[in-house]
């Protein structure tokens, strides 16, 4: 299924008939005005094992929810569940691989806000929504723009996991601040 | 942990420090967020950062793997008192994360957590909703981070 995200640069590697598709196309740069308000795409599925949920929570969270079967059903998570972090970054991921690697991406000034409203379950197939809400030029610095994305993480069921709200800094097309 | 009751507004731990090495930053980047100034020294050096720069979210990680082993510690000493030891609860998430200056490879951040609010959940009747500022600084004692966490902690005898 070639991921629908609204322009010709999409065909950079889709899923087609279960096998992975390298279509190799000059490498393209997405600025500023290639991100107006409105739904950018959807990236995905991105399969999460049960093995990188533990290796994360050991590293960077290792509260017993995140890392032992028998605490975390017990905990409000009621069932072994990745930290929210470790949900975070593979958004990071998924969005990076998805658009952002291929963006004129200056990097990001903070989150405004994430919203953790259901466990990132072992064996999950993540897909992510992401939207612009919102696309301006800096007052600063007139030769970048600041799009702010929503990203909505679902399972495979289509429940909503991860909502994210991020401004990143982008930078528009050459001569467009002149 | 401490329980909801004997936490108050306020009250300031700090958290301990973490050093950032090149090959740390590499490694979170090229597993999380592999955009090149997360990724190789050079390019780097030519991005707004200056220099080989730390994913935020790598940043908000290790604030986590911190306050974990904070919470881990207050656990211990808990214990030794022959204290009950409260067990937190999850986090509906957070709001207003900062990524204030770029965490350059060789930083070392220091971290602070200050309790901001406390209620009673209204959804959870026993559990307590806290939001507590965490802040990063650097060894130049420049604000590098920071965000307003929530999470659910449980009231004594709940």
């Amino acid at each position: 299924m070639i991921p629908d995200i609204g322009n010709s640069a999409s065909l950079d590697g889709y899923e087609c008939w279960n096998r992975t598709v390298s279509v190799h196309l000059p490498k393209m740069t997405l600025t500023f005005e290639d991100f107006p308000p409105g739904r950018f795409g959807t990236f995905g599925p991105r399969h999460v094992s049960r093995e990188e949920i533990l290796e994360f929570a050991a590293e960077f969270d290792p509260q017993p929810m995140h890392l032992d079967e028998a605490a975390a059903s017990k905990s409000m998570l009621k069932g072994l569940a990745a930290s929210g972090w470790h949900l975070c970054s593979i958004m990071m991921r998924m969005m990076a691989d998805g658009f952002i690697t291929r963006t004129a991406s200056l990097g990001s000034p903070g989150v405004n806000e994430v919203r953790w409203l259901a466990p990132l379950r072992p064996g999950d197939d993540l897909t992510l929504e992401v939207d612009v809400l919102e696309a301006r030029v800096s007052r600063s610095r007139p030769e970048t723009g600041i799009v702010t994305f929503k990203g909505t993480a679902r399972n495979a069921a289509g429940e909503a996991l991860c909502e994210m709200t991020s401004p990143i800094m982008v930078g528009r097309r050459a001569g467009a601040a002149s | 942990m401490r329980f909801f009751e004997d936490i108050q507004v306020g009250d300031r731990r700090a958290l301990g420090s973490f050093t950032f090495t090149a090959a740390d930053i590499k490694k979170f980047a090229g597993k999380f967020d592999p955009q090149r100034f997360h990724l190789d020294e050079e390019a780097g050096r030519k991005s707004l950062f200056g220099g080989l720069a730390a994913s935020g979210w790598h940043v908000a990680s290790v604030c986590m793997k911190l306050l974990v082993a904070d919470g881990q510690r207050q656990a211990r000493e808990a214990l030794a008192r022959g204290e009950q030891v409260a067990v937190w609860g999850a986090s509906p998430g957070f709001r207003e994360l900062r990524w204030i200056r770029p965490v350059l490879a060789g930083d070392t951040i220091s971290f602070v957590n200050e309790v901001v609010s406390k209620r009673s959940s209204e959804s959870r009747p026993g559990w307590g909703i806290l939001q507590g500022s965490n802040s990063g600084t650097n060894q130049r004692g420049e604000e590098v981070f920071s965000f307003l966490a929530t999470a659910f902690v449980p009231m004594r005898g709940s």
